[in-house]
């Protein structure tokens, strides 16, 4: 047991710039709220460590295997939220079975298996009849996540679809079919669209016009960011932050609390943190054995990729505003939870490669 | 089966070519990224970081405590009172609209005041104090002490307003202070005033208004984004204005004031020695502390529209003729340009006429007095000889002579408000009226009659000189270091001496027309004028007084100085419409001397 245990290391690089993440989460986490947020959240991430350890001792293969069971597990409890779940905000996200689950937060994961899953087979450049299929997979998925409603978590979940559909080399006249296509329904989007969502995508195009409610999050983190100059004004020193002219600085909007309080070095040095963990994540992709693996792998890091840049771009007003926290530094369970289940398939699949190697 | 092969290399090579595009774009993206951050946190920071620190840290004003007052005793004439103004936090009350409503039990209102409160109430912010009422009675402040707990959300803050101790005598003097209103405001450095501070609007309180207002500190409050504040600090103390300390003596104030009775008019006694002004009175006073938190229209309509104008500041602005009081300087031209000498005696008649013309000028004694010496013609104030003098003199040095003792141009007094008044020449009447002199003119100006236009503090400087032989000591209110000259012209001590006889004659000699105030104790030396209301037609020269109307009677004038022989303390009284100098105005001269002795010898 204990020497299986030890056989499967996870990446030696890729756990320490993860960990070094989050450590300087848990340094800003302690100015951005308290030393009782930053307990609670390393108890959080050792539970997750524990989780992404466990999952990294699990061969690639039993993924391959299980994933259609998750997959339809997950549409399960998709159309349970929309049943019986619990309303929060005018949007039914929650599920109560005596823990409270999101199930949109499990579909992160599985439904980019599934759709590598379809794909696993195929010979590459993917067919029509595996497109659809995959296409058939998002939809049904993303429809029952729109439905809750939950514009943000769908859209998300739609592109780590996308991703594996991109990585499994589909071709470039179809990807800017579907973009033109995409901007084409824009409107239609939009009458679609609740009220509050437009809002959103309105306060986005231009914050100053209502300072005082929806704009002001984005003026004041603004404020927050560029006050922080170069070297930032030190940790705890944020008056954005300290005076709560920032709104929910411990989760959304802890990159701006970063920011102010260490300034662009601060940043430049998340950002360089982040593109190396993406990048060597990629790394793992390429080398891995098999269609699956390596679908997984890159679309799993590219959607983390992309909650950095939406988050990033977010609090800093060249995007919407989306729901979504900073990947591994924001306070919260279960987006550390999925993000390290994440890296722990990656990692898995990495240390298992090896291990055949040898 | 149409499924096509796998081919793992071509599938490997795929993949490899969308991870590098993949890797790419990440970078790319990362670069934007970061440039974004690059331009909020480099390029724009100053921005940014002045919006951080008006966000947090909001400057408010200390005021500065005004100025006070006191006369040359240290006795306090103006002063700073506490009052108490009722505030209203909306976060705090209860019942954000009826607390209005349940106030009303302990302070009045009237509904048009609870109307507008209510109004304001909608654009402020729930957590800043609004003002309710200010002045609060002291019946209001008790009870809201002890019934305070019941009314949650509502303060009592005190805060200092202007008071005058004796507004009445000293009305036009001290002046007073009122809200700044928006000129105002707008002539002064913005960071001087706020739009609730006080403005000195007259007398003392609008002249030396910077010294007094003081300069306001700064304090420093940082607040979070809900307002609330979380530490205070000053950042720059307040300097409270200066203190003034008057040349008045409020004792004699008091006693100038009272001596008037029911008359109106003014009164000056200076100091002769240093021009320090003792006294310095128009009358009727009225009370300032009504206008300090701004006058009811009603009040103000009563004030404005009183025939006696008790707004009007005759010790400053107010217009007379001198008058016989203007025979002592007129006598003193002659001595010293050698047109009369102490001997020199002249037959009254009672009427002059210029060579070759008609018009008669009249005495005021029907029939003359007879032969008299300049001496004599100041105890009897003869017309016939200063008309003689005055025409031998002509305008020109008539003028000259004068205008060295202040007639007809500003004292410099530090004060505000001061008026110009007139001296009478040649070269004015060309400028105001566009006309040549006749010399008629000049045998009326003798008598102080004519175009004079001279004001009481004028007179009051002109005696003052006068009493002190030729000592120029500028009239001033503020004690202070003057720097005293002689007069321009030399004039001999002997002809000081023959003038100042003539005067010490007026009140002490048999025929003086100032016999009725003649004092036992010491000698006091005057001299009575008569300022013409309207010109009178020759008939009613001899009219009595008391068949004319209040109001068309003239000013009676007394200008005076004590002891005669050692002149201390000079005084002059424009009683309007008193008739004559003699009757309504030399009582009046006589108490304020006397008040002044009385003091003197304390």
């Amino acid at each position: 047991m204990n020497k299986r245990f030890f056989t499967y290391l996870p990446d030696p690089l890729l756990s320490v710039l993860i960990l070094l993440l989050m450590a300087y989460g848990l340094v800003v986490l302690y100015s951005a709220g308290s030393m009782v947020l930053v307990e609670k959240q390393a108890v959080r991430i050792f539970l997750a460590l524990v989780g992404f350890y466990l999952i990294t001792q699990i061969r690639p293969e039993r993924f391959e295997q299980f994933t259609p069971m998750a997959y339809v597990g997950s549409i399960f409890l998709l159309v349970a939220v929309l049943l019986i779940g619990t309303k929060v905000k005018g949007a039914q996200r929650w599920l109560d079975l005596g823990i409270t689950l999101q199930p949109s937060e499990l579909c992160k994961i599985t439904l980019p298996m599934m759709v590598a899953w379809i794909f696993r087979h195929a010979s590459l450049p993917p067919g029509w009849k595996h497109i659809m299929g995959a296409l058939v997979v998002i939809g049904l998925c993303v429809g029952l996540i729109y439905k809750q409603p939950d514009l943000g978590t769908s859209i998300l979940i739609a592109t780590s679809g996308m991703f594996v559909i991109y990585l499994a080399g589909i071709s470039w006249k179809l990807i800017g079919g579907a973009t033109l296509l995409g901007l084409l329904s824009t409107p239609v989007i939009w009458h679609f669209m609740h009220e509050y969502q437009r809002q959103r995508v309105l306060m986005f195009l231009n914050p100053e016009a209502d300072p005082l409610n929806y704009g002001w999050n984005i003026i004041q983190s603004k404020i927050a960011i560029g006050s922080g100059g170069l070297g930032g004004k030190g940790w705890t020193e944020g008056t954005q932050t300290q005076l709560d002219f920032l709104p929910e600085h411990s989760t959304d909007f802890i990159l701006s609390v970063l920011s102010e309080e260490f300034g662009f070095i601060g940043v430049l040095l998340l950002f360089t943190l982040y593109l190396f963990i993406i990048l060597r994540c990629l790394f793992i992709a390429q080398q891995a054995k098999n269609t699956f693996n390596r679908l997984l792998c890159g679309a799993l890091t590219l959607i983390f990729f992309v909650y950095v840049v939406i988050n990033a771009g977010m609090i800093s007003g060249v995007l919407p505003v989306v729901g979504v926290p900073l990947p591994l530094v924001s306070y919260g369970g279960t987006s550390v939870l999925t993000l390290l289940a994440s890296f722990g398939i990656i990692t898995s699949v990495h240390s298992h490669k090896k291990l055949i190697q040898q | 089966m149409g499924q096509k092969l796998k081919q793992p290399f071509v599938e490997r090579r795929i993949f490899t070519e969308r991870v590098i595009i993949a890797s790419l774009v990440v970078i790319l993206v990362f670069i934007l990224l970061l440039s974004r951050y690059f331009y909020l946190q480099i390029i724009k920071h100053e921005y940014y970081q002045q919006q951080a620190e008006q966000n947090r840290i909001k400057y408010s004003r200390i005021n500065p405590t005004r100025g006070l007052i006191y006369d040359r005793n240290g006795v306090l004439l103006a002063g700073n009172i506490t009052a108490y103004r009722l505030n209203f936090i909306q976060e705090k009350a209860q019942q954000k609209e009826d607390s209005l409503d349940m106030i009303r039990e302990l302070i009045v209102f009237s509904d048009d005041e609870l109307n507008s409160i209510k109004e304001k109430l909608k654009f402020n912010p729930v957590f800043k104090p609004i003002t309710i009422k200010e002045k609060l009675s002291d019946t209001e402040v008790a009870e809201f002490a002890v019934r305070k707990h019941q009314f949650p959300g509502f303060d009592i803050e005190p805060y200092l307003i202007r008071k005058y101790l004796f507004p009445f005598e000293l009305s036009h003097l001290i002046g007073f202070v009122g809200k700044i209103n928006p000129n105002e405001l707008e002539q002064q450095q913005p960071s001087l005033y706020a739009p609730s501070d006080y403005f000195g609007k007259t007398g003392l309180e609008k002249f030396h208004e910077q010294a007094l207002h003081g300069i306001p500190g700064q304090l420093v409050t940082e607040i979070n984004a809900q307002g609330k504040q979380l530490s205070q600090k000053i950042d720059i103390p307040p300097v409270n204005g200066v203190n003034l300390k008057l040349t008045i003596d409020v004792k004699l104030q008091q006693a100038t004031y009272q001596a008037f009775g029911e008359e109106t008019g003014a009164a000056i006694a200076v100091d002769v020695a240093s021009g320090e002004v003792l006294s310095m009175v128009s009358k009727p006073g009225y009370d300032t502390n009504d206008f300090i938190n701004g006058i009811s229209h009603e009040k103000f309509k009563i004030l404005s529209e009183s025939p006696e104008k008790p707004l009007f500041d005759r010790s400053l602005k107010g217009g007379y003729e001198p008058g016989s009081t203007i025979k002592p300087y007129i006598a003193l031209a002659g001595l010293y340009y050698g047109l009369i000498s102490r001997d020199y005696i002249m037959n009254s008649t009672g009427v002059y006429q210029l060579p070759n013309q008609n018009r008669k000028y009249h005495d005021w004694k029907q029939g003359g007095h007879g032969k008299v010496n300049v001496v004599q013609s100041l105890a009897e104030s003869v017309n016939v000889y200063f008309y003689d003098l005055a025409y031998r003199l002509g305008i020109d040095r008539i003028h000259d002579f004068l205008k060295p003792f202040k007639f007809g141009q500003l004292t410099g007094i530090d004060t505000a408000g001061e008026k110009k008044g007139i001296l009478p020449s040649r070269q004015w009447k060309q400028t105001n009226r566009n006309m040549i002199w006749f010399p008629g003119e000049t045998v009326i100006t003798g008598i102080g009659q004519g175009y004079f236009v001279l004001t009481p503090i004028q007179m009051a400087q002109a005696l003052s000189i006068l009493a002190s032989k030729g000592r120029v000591a500028p009239i001033h209110l503020i004690q202070k270091e003057m720097t005293i000259e002689p007069l321009p012209m030399k004039i001999s001590e002997a002809h000081w001496q023959t003038v100042h006889q003539g005067m010490t004659d007026v009140i002490n000699s048999a025929k003086g027309t100032g016999k009725s105030i003649k004092s036992d104790e010491f000698l006091i030396a005057g001299k009575s004028g008569t300022s013409q209301v309207y010109g009178k037609s020759e008939e009613d020269i001899y009219k009595k007084v008391e068949e004319l109307p209040k109001h068309l009677r003239n000013h009676a004038l007394f200008i005076a100085f004590a002891p005669a022989d050692k002149p201390e303390v000079a005084v002059v009284v424009v009683a309007e419409h008193g008739a004559s100098g003699t009757k309504a105005a030399a009582p009046i001269a006589r108490k304020i001397i006397d008040a002044y002795m009385e003091n003197r010898h304390e």
